[in-house]
């Protein structure tokens, strides 16, 4: 039978409030799922007050403000702070975004910050990507050719190039799989939003010879076919992009290669 | 020098001792940025059995981060030769680039850059279907005549496209990761042979001994011992500090680039590419002043030249904003077309970080803490070097450095942008190359020395049981305060005289410090605090380099020495670090005042205007 209660160890408790930062008078308050991997305690949300006047605008500096300043044991990815890396991605008022691209002022009230959903937690908001970097890898991201390779570059007109635009920029963040539901039932065997978006980056490159080949790794019930055009990753994807349509367009090459 | 220093302490310090895994490897990588993927590549295809350790997942490294391009002399937008890359590469070094190096990296440059677009990379493309190529500062034709295209783009996302290509190549090569491990020290045996690394694993807090024939360190640079950087939280030059730690010197640690255009107040980079797409400066009076420092070149001016020009604006009160504290960037005048293509990324992070729409308003900029041109001394190969018994080019067996973490040196004194894309494929190629010369697959390895792991093991448990009066927070914040006041843009003695008293006051607070964490999984607070170790060493190395050199080149600007000195001062600076004393020794390295072949005459110093 499917379990469709959460288990009784997985329960999300109410946590520590911490006190207000001493004399503050523009705070913002954050709540913050905690979990400490140990002890034997669930998670729990713990509540901080950052001051507005002493920190910069983003949900990644108020992160960090409370790190350096409140809690220090408080743990979470970061790198770049300028949307590039994709380490910071978690779910902030309910949408999955990065921590370092969205503004304080974007989130009204309080501000309730998660992991990426329906991943293994290591601690914190530090999610285990392992199967998502594992499906990515799957795909062959890398250009497959077979004819001889000319001494300069391979030419790619404009239009060709112009194919990749909405495709290459993907950081590999996760926000899309993991806001994916078909993702969150099936994903063990769905390779997921991201990993299709760069199966597609592949596919569609005027450069590769693996057409064939690439399409047949994906013809299968699950891989490809569990997207159900639901759009979660096309409306949380910080970067902009459409990972749906590229799926949609796996899904015409398959249709039009049997034709 | 001692191989190795602070050894002294047993792993067992608080009476838990540590579980060590054992690996062995013929080569070992640290790092997986552009040049640590590189080598990885290349040592897998060479037949060597490789481990690639990374503290972040490899396509979070900051080549990613690289925006602008990576410089080759291909010709595809007009006549071209690397002979005249080589000459712009040793003007923009302000001659203290090793000219044998430079050749190698010119020479080398297209055929890494065919190599990256053979294995996929996105280039934007000419109408002709080639690789794309834009003006960027410096960069010119026949020795300074003209206006060099050079430099090879995608769009402005061009380390974002080298490095998830690269990582693809090391998945296709089917490299042995060691992801989200961070390591600590290296592995020095009492012949100064490297054998080795250690380093903890993160998601579960165990200690991971590697040993290897060879460790190639490819761990950045450490731009965030600066407060405003436009450097990722993870730049802290790991490597250099381990090999600070391992007795040896660092080379030019006084060269800290600072790039013209990072965002008012976030420090976000804005790309060169920006001016080599027509973008210009102006000052409080709308002026296009770089026409005044740099008649020729104008925006375009190497990046140390266009930082000065812009610090002297905002000092005569020209600056622009409340505080006429920074400078405009003006992109408004460009066709939005062109910025969507060519310019999207700066443009989205225009909007985030300063709120500007750059096809209307100017973007509000001011020089950033961008890359450090010293680093840990290498040859051409790869290899590390070190001054040993009068023998200033003295190899470091079983140990290698390429990247930002290297100085080989063909920056010298200031890097041109979008060379560093180039040093890291030209060096991580030879670095496998040379790999495969020095290492037979398989090789028998020798017992490793007793304490191997007392170093990495004394430092993490001290520094996990921390318990003094000041949070690693406040130290780095003292730390990054001082750096950016006392060792910024222009320099003189008395600031740096007071900065080197700052300085190693903040480094003596170290045994003050405190780690609250004290868990072993995922422990950023104890991390934090093991990538400040390795900063203020650096810091520290970095001040007094700066302090004791008495003259201005390149990005080094001192206000009491305003000339170069090459009588005096064309030399490397060596710095080793003590680290019980925390004093700095300095000693020299001749630059090289020779070619690498006879296909282009060493090219002679002359005063350095653009």
């Amino acid at each position: 039978m499917v379990q469709l209660n959460l288990p009784k160890n997985s329960r999300v408790g109410v946590g520590k409030v911490w006190p207000k930062p001493a004399g503050a008078t523009n705070l913002k308050e954050f709540r913050i799922y905690r979990y400490d991997p140990d002890g034997e305690s669930n998670p729990r949300t713990d509540t901080y007050f950052v001051d507005r006047d002493d920190c910069g605008p983003m949900i990644l500096d108020a992160l960090l403000w409370i790190k350096n300043k409140i809690d220090p044991t408080l743990t979470f990815r970061r790198s770049c702070r300028e949307g590039i890396c994709g380490s910071c991605a978690m779910n902030i008022d309910g949408l999955n975004t990065l921590a370092c691209n969205k503004g304080m002022d974007d989130v009204p009230g309080v501000v309730k910050i998660y992991p990426l959903p329906h991943m293994p937690v290591i601690k914190d908001l530090v999610p285990d990507l392992t199967n998502f970097y594992a499906q990515h890898a799957s795909v062959e991201p890398w250009l497959h050719t077979t004819s001889p390779q000319p001494e300069a570059e391979w030419k790619q007109s404009h239009d060709d190039r112009e194919k990749l635009d909405g495709l290459y920029e993907c950081i590999l963040c996760a926000c899309c799989s993991t806001s994916c539901p078909s993702y969150w039932w099936n994903g063990d065997r769905y390779l997921g939003p991201a990993a299709l978006l760069q199966a597609y980056r592949w596919l569609i490159d005027s450069r590769d010879e693996g057409t064939g080949e690439r399409l047949d790794a994906l013809e299968d019930p699950f891989r490809l076919y569990r997207c159900h055009t639901i759009m979660n990753c096309a409306n949380t994807c910080p970067k902009g992009l459409n990972p749906a349509k590229a799926i949609a367009e796996i899904k015409k090459m398959m249709v039009t290669r049997q034709v | 020098m001692a191989s190795q220093q602070g050894s002294t302490a047993a792993p067992s310090v608080n009476g838990l001792a540590y579980p060590i895994t054992d690996h062995t490897f013929d080569v070992v990588v640290v790092g997986a940025g552009g040049a640590g993927l590189r080598a990885t590549v290349g040592c897998a295809q060479a037949g060597l059995r490789t481990a690639c350790i990374s503290k972040v997942f490899p396509t979070r490294s900051h080549t990613v981060a690289a925006q602008g391009g990576i410089s080759a002399s291909l010709g595809n937008m007009g006549a071209d030769d690397w002979r005249w890359h080589m000459y712009d590469t040793v003007k923009g070094s302000d001659w203290l680039g090793d000219q044998d190096s430079i050749e190698y990296l010119c020479r080398n440059a297209p055929a890494a850059v065919y190599e990256l677009e053979h294995w996929g990379v996105p280039f934007s493309r000419t109408e002709e279907g080639k690789i794309y190529q834009r003006p960027f500062g410096g960069m010119t034709t026949d020795f300074g005549k003209g206006i060099a295209q050079r430099t090879c783009a995608a769009a402005d996302r061009t380390g974002h496209a080298i490095l998830h290509t690269l990582y693809g190549q090391a998945l296709r090569n089917a490299t042995e990761f060691f992801i989200e491990y961070f390591a600590i020290d290296l592995i020095m045996d009492d012949e100064g042979r490297c054998r080795g690394v250690v380093a903890l694993k993160m998601d579960d807090g165990t200690i991971h001994r590697f040993r290897s024939h060879l460790v190639i360190l490819a761990t950045g640079g450490y731009g965030r011992a600066y407060f405003s950087a436009t450097s990722a939280h993870t730049c802290t030059g790991d490597g250099n500090a381990m090999v600070l730690r391992a007795g040896l010197p660092l080379q030019d640690m006084e060269f800290v680039q600072f790039h013209p255009t990072g965002i008012y107040g976030a420090g976000c980079l804005i790309t060169e590419g920006s001016r080599g797409e027509g973008g210009y400066l102006t000052n409080s009076e709308g002026e296009r002043f770089m026409e005044r420092y740099a008649p020729s070149a104008k925006d375009l001016a190497s990046r140390d030249v266009v930082s000065r020009a812009m610090i002297m604006e905002i000092r005569g009160g020209r600056g622009v904003g409340k505080n006429k504290d920074h400078i405009y960037l003006h992109l408004d005048h460009l066709d939005p077309k062109i910025l969507a293509e060519r310019l999207p990324g700066i443009s989205e992070s225009a909007k985030i970080f300063a709120g500007v729409d750059v096809t209307k308003e100017p973007i509000p900029v001011l020089p950033t803490v961008h890359y450090n041109m010293g680093g840990i001394p290498t040859n051409f190969h790869g290899e590390v070097l070190t001054k040993k018994d009068g023998d200033p080019d003295r190899v470091v067996p079983g140990l290698m450095a390429i990247g930002e973490a290297a100085c080989v040196s063909v920056h010298g004194a200031n890097r041109l942008g979008s060379n560093s894309l180039i040093d890291l494929v030209v060096f991580g190629r030879a670095a496998g190359l040379r790999a495969a010369e020095l290492v037979t697959a398989g090789e028998r390895h020798a017992e490793l020395p007793k304490s191997s792991a007392d170093l990495a093991l004394s430092r993490l448990d001290g520094f996990r049981h921390a318990s003094g009066g000041t949070a690693t927070a406040e130290l780095r914040m003292d730390m990054q305060r001082t750096m950016q006041n006392n060792c910024a843009v222009f320099r003189t003695g008395d600031v740096l005289e007071e900065g080197h008293t700052l300085i190693h006051k903040v480094a003596g607070g170290k045994d003050d410090i405190r780690v609250t964490d004290r868990s072993l999984i995922w422990n950023t607070d104890l991390l934090e605090t093991l990538e400040f170790d390795n900063l203020i060493s650096q810091a520290v190395v970095t001040m007094d380099s700066a302090l004791n050199r008495q003259e201005s080149r390149g990005a080094h600007a001192r206000e009491d020495f305003s000339a170069r000195d090459d009588v005096n001062w064309m030399k490397h600076t060596l710095a080793w670090l003590d680290q019980k004393s925390a004093k700095v020794k300095i000693d020299y390295r001749p630059v090289h005042t020779y070619t690498m072949s006879n296909d282009i005459q060493y090219i002679e110093p002359k005063a350095r205007v653009y």
